[in-house]
């Protein structure tokens, strides 16, 4: 018999309208890195969530060192040794990194908080797994980077032995999952069992020992890494094969939709500028990416750029009126769609329905309100024919709620609804976090489609292979700064990283000329 | 599995399906809220004088039927408080200050009952929109304060509170046409200025219950159907995303709180503008410093009712309900202080309890209660029920 930490035997979790897990088995082995792979709302989160006890499973067992557990909550799940990062953080935002990391558990002499040991303590395994955290900052302030390195740290303060990674690498740069990827194989060296959710088959072949695949709430089966390849592992999930090529056709640009001019955006973190005097143009049948790793100013330009900070300086023109100082509503009439980089905090009211967020940038349009009454048919007509269009997948359809959605299919309704809406630009920033292959397949189809209508298409990605096969012209962020104009037929991976890194540029002058 | 059952899911109503909607689990925490009210109601009950604890319960539970007019009447400020605090909540403001709108709501009732000459048949009505008009002003402030400034409201609305009495009780004892100094209260308003008893016998209630639920009835429909109910409870639940969305998040949160003070203050004039059964009398103020407690009762009726209009009718004339019968238990010996602090025990647990199950219950449950330091929401919280209880006692 082998020997499992944990054994997950023929759990099945039901929510209204759907059976997120059927009969699901999962077993983990002490000391190995396991993959689960699965679509978007294929019950990947619930699996872990019930393990988690987060959700308590209608049927089924779980077993630990082969003796069986009863987990009720996170704190009984804690007390196993099981901790979790989860897709959504779960963190206080007006509480610093240090407070977070150390919540629940603090350390005290007679009732009094003692931070200083603590910190240390925090700073040690910063230092010793590379996770670099300003432990002072609030969590309101800092990167999504940061928050989920605060919550790696959360849990390994813990000393938990089992650790759940709930699609980790969905919100990181490419050098930080690099190095989370090896943190995890560290773990794993030292014993630790880490359960690794992620949409991402690279990252499976390069760290996982097995992977479990489900789909639509069914066990498909386990698999050894060392014997499949990455197109066996997504028809596993998808149950057909997945283009990982992406064709596109050559259009030609139009005339300019987008133009940028030296727009500078203040810093909330620093007192510097966070963005210094940029300027570009995006045409009308092109996409245009904006790389770079993260915290480099991409975050505070687009916030700039859709109408949620304000620019210091610079102006901003939409289809030839200058929407520099515009209310948001107004940027979205002249043109502008935007899917936001946190779907949480931005992209979605999460206690309302599925449909009633699918009108959220058009409730207001003659097609779904007359004298200030909404028009429900309408909404529920829009609502079912966009989330058929765009594979949306939930447990009610329009009326479930927003919240309950899985973390893909909630990307999914968003990029439903600024796709759908009119628009002469496309702001699309990390569009593709979180979804799976197929969807990731299918957003890319969109982008390009939009670019083939003739839209201008802005990406911010910090994904190197979206940038470098979806987008016609790379430009670099830097420190605040377009450091580098690319062309992605031209360049190869390599390079862009050196511009990324800081370590190569082509003035900025240059690009001004070029216009 | 999963395609087939969602497209099951429009076939036929289950037991499931009930149990499991909104409506329902919203109903039935309401439901255990109030048991659970009642049981702590109880317990001190019988503490405070074990003998009789279920002749006296009994009459605070059943009590209420017999007095049904009273029950309404007295339920119509809380009501239009409640609706009050209610709506705020909805676009997530936290509006303290119904006491202050309400007595705003009262001296514009009252000067417009006093000072202005009108036709009859209009006067009670230029009355009523006065006290509306009070309590706008009295919204709109801190609705400003917190649109440009961003000044907590939850602050300016208990400012607000002291405030509007202190100023209310000194325009009041400086005017001579209201003010009967002698009595220390306000003179008793001329029958025009009256709102038209239903003419229940033995009571006071009046068509201002009527008009109440017809504005909670509107109120649920702006809610629920308009592109306005939309945008607010979209503020309420996210602030960012309803920016994000494009939505005016200034404009609507001063028009939130004009609309919250509006209500309360026409809580205001329906209380002061009630009928007298006895003829030749009216309702009056007394400037007497105490900060009205209809203000803070609409708090606890609003959480009751889940800060949904529809609920607040009901969770109104609930509590007032229980209030009415209470007054019945002296009957067998309890003292009107111990029948008012069980009333409020069984008011506020209840309440307590649909925070807990609410919104605020889940950030609460998931944030502050475990943690042993960083309990300060919930002892804010404690704090303003333990005040409203102390101004409750005082107010009696
Ligand atoms: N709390 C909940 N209430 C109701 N339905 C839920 C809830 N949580 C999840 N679901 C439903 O269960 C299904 C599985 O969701 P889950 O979050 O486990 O998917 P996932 O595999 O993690 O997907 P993703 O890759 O998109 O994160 C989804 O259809 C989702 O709508
Ligand atoms: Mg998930």
């Amino acid at each position: 018999m082998e020997n499992y930490i944990v054994e997950m035997l023929n759990i099945t979790k039901e929510f209204p309208g759907i059976i997120a897990n059927d009969n699901i088995t999962l077993n983990l082995k002490k000391g190995e890195v396991h993959a689960l792979l699965g679509e978007n709302g294929a019950g990947k989160s619930t699996l872990v969530s019930v393990l988690f006890g987060l959700y308590q499973a209608e049927k089924g067992e779980i077993k630990k060192n082969g003796k069986e557990v009863k987990i009720n909550n996170p704190n009984d799940a804690n007390d196993l040794g099981i901790g979790m990062v989860h897709q959504h953080f779960k963190l206080v935002e007006i509480f610093t990194v240090l407070e977070n990391i150390i919540l629940g558990v603090e350390p005290n002499t007679l009732g009094f908080l003692q931070k200083t040991d603590a910190r240390k303590k925090v700073m040690e395994l910063s230092g010793k797994y590379g996770l670099k955290i300003n432990p002072d900052a609030l969590i309101e302030e800092i990167s999504i980077g940061m928050q989920q390195r605060a919550e790696i740290l959360k849990m390994l303060y813990r000393e938990n032995e089992i650790l759940i990674f709930d699609e980790p690498t969905a919100v990181l740069t490419p050098q930080e999952i690099k190095e989370l990827l090896k943190i995890m194989r560290d773990l794993a060296q030292e014993g630790k069992s880490v359960l690794f959710i992620t949409h991402k088959l690279n990252e499976i072949i390069e760290v996982a020992d097995r992977c479990t695949v489900l789909r639509k709430g069914k066990y498909i089966g386990t698999v050894d890494i060392k014997d499949t390849t990455k197109e066996e592992l997504s028809r596993m999930m998808v149950g057909r094969d997945i283009s990982f090529n992406i064709e596109k056709k050559l259009t030609e640009v139009k005339e300019v939709v987008l133009s940028v001019k030296n727009v500078t955006v203040p810093s909330k973190l620093h007192k510097n500028n966070a963005v210094k005097n940029i300027s570009f143009d995006v045409r009308g049948g092109e996409i245009v990416c904006l790389a770079g790793i993260d915290g480099n100013g991409q975050t505070e330009f687009i916030s700039a750029l859709t109408g949620l900070e304000k620019v210091s300086s610079g102006t901003i023109i939409l289809g030839g009126k200058d929407i520099t100082k515009s209310s948001i509503r107004k940027r979205s009439v002249s043109g502008m769609s935007h899917i936001p980089e946190d779907r949480h905090k931005h992209g979605l009211i999460l206690d309302y329905s599925l449909e009633e967020n699918l009108v959220l940038q058009r409730y207001w349009q003659p097609e779904f309100q007359n004298k200030g009454f909404i028009r429900f048919h309408a909404v529920r007509n829009y609502a079912e024919c966009l989330i058929k269009k765009y594979d949306v997948r939930s447990g009610q359809g329009p009326i479930t709620m927003a919240r309950s959605m899985s973390g893909g299919n909630q990307q999914k309704a968003i990029i439903a609804r600024e796709i759908d809406k009119d628009h002469e630009v496309l702001v699309a920033v990390q569009p593709t976090r979180g979804l799976d292959v197929g969807a990731v397949e299918y957003i890319h189809k969109q982008l390009i489609s939009r670019r083939d209508c003739g839209k201008g298409v802005l990406l911010v990605s910090l994904e190197l292979d979206e940038v470098m096969n979806v987008s016609d012209r790379i430009l670099v962020m830097y420190e605040g700064e377009i450091v580098g104009e690319l062309d992605p037929k031209k360049t190869t991976v390599q390079e862009l990283g050196l511009y990324m890194s800081g370590a190569k540029r082509n003035t900025v002058k240059e690009i001004d000329n070029a216009e | 599995m999963q395609s087939k059952k969602s497209s099951s899911r429009n076939k036929g109503i289950t037991l499931k399906n009930i149990t499991e909607s909104k409506g329902f689990t919203a109903f039935t925490s309401v439901l255990l809220a109030i048991f659970l009210g009642l049981i702590f109601g109880f317990i001190v009950m019988a503490f405070a004088g074990p003998q009789n604890v279920f002749k006296g319960f009994s009459y605070i539970l059943l009590g209420g039927f017999g007095r049904f007019g009273d029950v309404l009447y007295f339920a119509t400020p809380i009501l239009m408080t409640g609706l009050s605090v209610g709506l705020a909540f909805r676009m997530g403001l936290f509006n303290i200050g119904a006491s202050g709108q309400y007595t705003m709501g009262m001296f514009f009732a009252l000067y417009v009952g006093f000072m202005w000459d009108l036709p009859p048949e209009i006067h009670w009505i230029a009355a009523i929109i006065a006290g509306m008009v009070g309590g706008m002003l009295w919204g709109f402030i801190p609705g400003i304060f917190k649109a440009f400034l961003n000044v907590n409201e939850v602050i300016t609305t208990i400012m607000f509170n002291y405030i509007g009495m202190y100023l209310v009780d000194m325009l009041i004892q400086g005017n001579l046409v209201l003010y009967l100094s002698s009595n220390a209260r306000t003179n008793y308003l001329p029958r025009t200025v009256q709102l038209p008893s239903l003419g229940i016998m033995g009571s006071n209630v009046n068509v201002g219950i009527i008009m109440a639920v017809i504005i909670g009835i509107i109120l649920f429909i702006v809610l629920e159907k308009t592109t306005f109910g939309y945008e607010l409870k979209a503020t309420g639940f996210n602030k960012h995303a309803s920016n994000y969305a494009g939505m005016k998040g200034k404009t609507n949160i001063i028009l939130t709180m004009v609309i919250a003070g509006g209500l309360a203050g026409l809580g205001g004039a329906f209380a002061i503008l009630a009928p007298s059964a006895i003829a030749g009398s009216s309702m009056t103020y007394e400037p007497i410093n105490i900060i009205a407690v209809n203000g803070f009762n609409g708090i606890a009726v609003a959480l009751l009712g889940s800060a949904n209009p529809i609920g607040i009718i009901f969770s109104a004339t609930f509590i007032s309900f229980i209030q009415r019968g209470g007054t019945l238990a002296n009957l067998v010996g309890y003292k009107p202080e111990i029948i008012d602090v069980v009333i409020a025990v069984i008011i506020y647990f209840s309440a307590f309890a649909m925070i807990m199950n609410s919104g605020i219950g889940r950030f609460i449950k998931k944030y502050i209660i475990k943690k042993p330091h960083t309990n300060i929401l919930l002892e804010d919280l404690e704090a303003v029920e333990e005040e409203i209880e102390v101004q409750n006692k005082e107010a009696e």
